[in-house]
């Protein structure tokens, strides 16, 4: 097991940018998710790591070793794909023995680990099997075995559950994080699904255009986004963003609400930071999430008011819709039992704590860069 | 429901009637000639033919051997009968005929094998590695590249000849087995680069670059994992690879004359004493057709969809 240290790389394929001055520390036994859109440089990032893929510029240490110019098989890191890629003319055995196999291990080793492996996965029956005669999960499973057999420095995973279904999806998450506590292994994981990177990660690093956006502990990115993008990919339903702009009243900041011209008045440090930035006039986006917007009909200071429009009923709790002057629309998670009547007119009033302002123009958060 | 299953039933039916007219159709001049093959000597040119006839397998015997026609009027005494093998006495009593030596069928049948098993293994070996190189890597070119091997396809022999006989007789290979063998290779190895390149493009990468994280080279990575999965392609391009050498005739023709002559070069060659020998031409080609039809039932597994030229997907 080892720690992962990619410094200042970059990756080109002819004209086009896939991943751009990428800064990245995996520490040693860490389950680190690389979350992005689909064409983020997530995928190609994985396979650089794996040495499928050399870098254009830069250094990638794994293990306090420079391995930037290894090929793939010296670098001794398993790599899970995301069709399994198990090979059809072997048995589930065989395909496990696999990597074993290569290194020259004699066999009674091999059928010794084989088992092992597959007792911790639960895969003993199937192990005659060809990979066509296995189920998903079971191929899943297979795959696992060959990637883990090795004990590998790294485990690589790029979207290996992505093709199974919804359900199932959920029970491999926290199986797959089982594993990785278990067998100790530090993993990367690819995955463009919010939701799977929030419970499975240490920490999650988002990536979007080449570029690394965030690297933060799933709570951490979730409710300190470092800028527009993270805010609106991390987050479901997602945060709800207002157009604002920056009113001076003598030493004091606030914030117009550009729909109907509602005041906000925000916490101190956040005016020191607008403070230092901007002047008065300047359009910013405000950013809170459903859960800390709460319905109370009160004409309490920082309240909105709206009319409900949508009303998803969850169980344990509810997403509400409202819509405010000028067009805009808030998400409201609230309690299952408050009374929410579509047509109603309601006040919502804003957890101040939680309040996320964005530069309109370049997309950064302001909190974050007062905490950084 | 019952209607439209009586209706398929009626299509099927018509379907299997016409397959079966398809291979009679293809099958009557096969017939023809293994009917020849067994035909006696003194039946062969008769017409109209007799359906039933006593089966003979003279032809096969005269095919195989050289022979000497007895004097009109000379005999031979008893004691000499005596000595004559079966063999011997079927060739006196068909063509009055006395056998003197073997003749040249297994000289030029052994040529045929070891040219065309060669060219074939050449063939497919070459043909994988440079498919497996234009699917994987980026060769500058690679369009323009592949369609230059296959113009090597694009003229009949017969204009290519004249220029590789003269290229031959300068370079020493007119009427060698390495000259038939360097030219059925040169011939085929375009169409088995695009053939086994189709097979090898549908092999997910993925699979090479598992093994290749579990430790494997890329030589390694071809020989185990890239080649058990084309298995498939490797018998359809040797068995089509094959059936061509086995089977060609202008530049065998051409470029041979004794050492290195195939039999499709030499079996028309069925000129004796009493006539042309049609009853051994057709036994000569009975026995050449064998070696193609064994293969191709061998293989036939992977003819299948090897013939659709991986343009199946899973």
């Amino acid at each position: 097991m080892a720690d992962i240290k990619l410094k200042d790389i970059y990756k080109r394929f002819n004209d086009f940018t896939a991943v751009s001055n990428l800064n990245l520390e995996i520490r040693d036994k860490e389950f680190l998710v690389l979350l992005g859109p689909s064409g983020c440089g997530k995928t190609t990032t994985l396979r650089m790591i794996s040495g499928l893929e050399l870098p254009s510029e830069g250094q990638i240490i794994l293990d306090g070793e420079d391995v930037t110019k290894k090929r793939a098989s010296q670098r001794d890191i398993a790599f899970m794909f995301q069709l399994f890629a198990l090979y059809p003319h072997l048995t589930a055995y065989q395909n496990i023995a696999f990597p074993l196999k290569t290194q020259g291990e004699n066999k009674s080793f091999i059928d010794e680990e084989v088992k092992r492996i597959a007792n911790l996965l639960q895969i003993e029956h199937v192990l005659k099997r060809k990979p066509k005669q296995l189920s998903g999960g079971d191929m899943q499973r297979v795959a696992l075995g060959r990637c883990l057999i090795r004990k590998p420095k790294a485990l690589l995973l790029d979207e290996p559950i992505g093709t199974l279904d919804a359900k199932f999806r959920e029970e491999m998450w926290s199986e797959l994080k089982k594993l990785h506590v278990d067998s100790g292994s530090t993993s990367v994981y690819v995955t463009h699904d919010q939701m799977e990177a929030m419970s499975m990660g240490d920490r999650i690093a988002v990536m979007d255009k080449a570029v690394l956006q965030q690297v933060g502990e799933p709570f951490e990115v979730y409710s300190n986004p470092r800028n527009l993008f993270v805010a609106k990919f991390i987050g479901s339903p997602g945060m709800n963003f207002l157009d604002m702009q920056v009113v001076s009243d003598g030493g004091s900041i606030s914030l117009n609400f550009t729909g109907d011209g509602t005041r906000i008045f925000i916490s101190e440090s956040l005016q020191d930071g607008i403070k230092r930035r901007y002047k008065e006039g300047r359009k910013l986006v405000l950013g809170i999430r459903p859960e800390d917007l709460t319905l109370e009909p009160s004409d309490a200071v920082n309240s909105f008011h709206g009319r409900i429009y949508v009303v998803e009923n969850m169980g344990n709790h509810k997403i509400v819709d409202i819509e405010l002057a000028g067009g805009t629309t808030l998400r409201v998670r609230v309690p299952p039992k408050v009374k929410t009547e579509i047509g109603d007119n309601v006040a919502i009033t804003f957890n101040m704590e939680m309040v996320r302002l964005f530069d309109s123009e370049d997309g950064e958060s302001i909190v974050y860069q007062e905490h950084s | 429901m019952a209607e439209s299953r009586r209706e398929k039933g009626w299509k099927h039916h018509l379907i299997v009637v016409t397959l079966i007219v398809i291979t009679i159709i293809y099958m009557i001049p096969l017939f023809y000639i293994v009917n020849t093959s067994f035909r006696p000597w003194k039946d062969i040119k008769q017409y109209p033919p007799k359906l039933i006839y006593q089966p003979s397998i003279g032809s096969y015997i005269r095919i195989f051997t050289a022979r000497s026609v007895l004097a009109p009027g000379v005999e031979l005494s008893d004691e000499e009968k005596a000595g004559l093998n079966w063999a011997g006495r079927i060739v006196l009593r068909d063509t009055n005929e006395r056998i003197t030596r073997l003749g040249d069928l297994p000289k030029r049948y052994l040529n045929s094998i070891i040219i065309s098993v060669s060219a074939t293994l050449i063939t497919v070996i070459m043909g994988t590695m440079t498919a497996y190189g234009f699917s994987r890597f980026k060769v500058p070119g690679a369009g323009n590249w592949l369609f230059f091997i296959l113009s090597t396809r694009m003229l009949p022999p017969v204009v290519v000849v004249i220029p590789i006989f003269l290229m031959y007789r300068t370079i020493g290979l007119n009427d060698s087995r390495l000259g038939l063998i360097l030219l059925y290779t040169a011939f085929n190895v375009s169409f088995a680069v695009w053939v086994l390149k189709g097979f090898i493009d549908e092999i997910p990468r993925e699979y090479e670059e598992a093994a290749m994280v579990d430790g494997y080279t890329r030589w390694e990575v071809f020989r185990k994992v890239v080649l058990p999965q084309s298995v498939t392609g490797i018998a359809a391009t040797a068995v089509f690879v094959f059936i061509f050498s086995w089977n060609e005739y202008a530049f065998s023709f051409l470029l041979t004359r004794k050492t290195a002559q195939t039999v499709p070069a030499w079996l028309p060659y069925q000129m004796g004493v009493l006539g042309y020998d049609w009853g051994a031409a057709a036994a000569g080609s009975v026995l050449f057709l064998l070696p193609a039809m064994i293969l191709t039932i061998l293989l036939r597994k992977h003819l299948v969809r090897g013939i659709s030229f991986g343009a199946i997907r899973k």
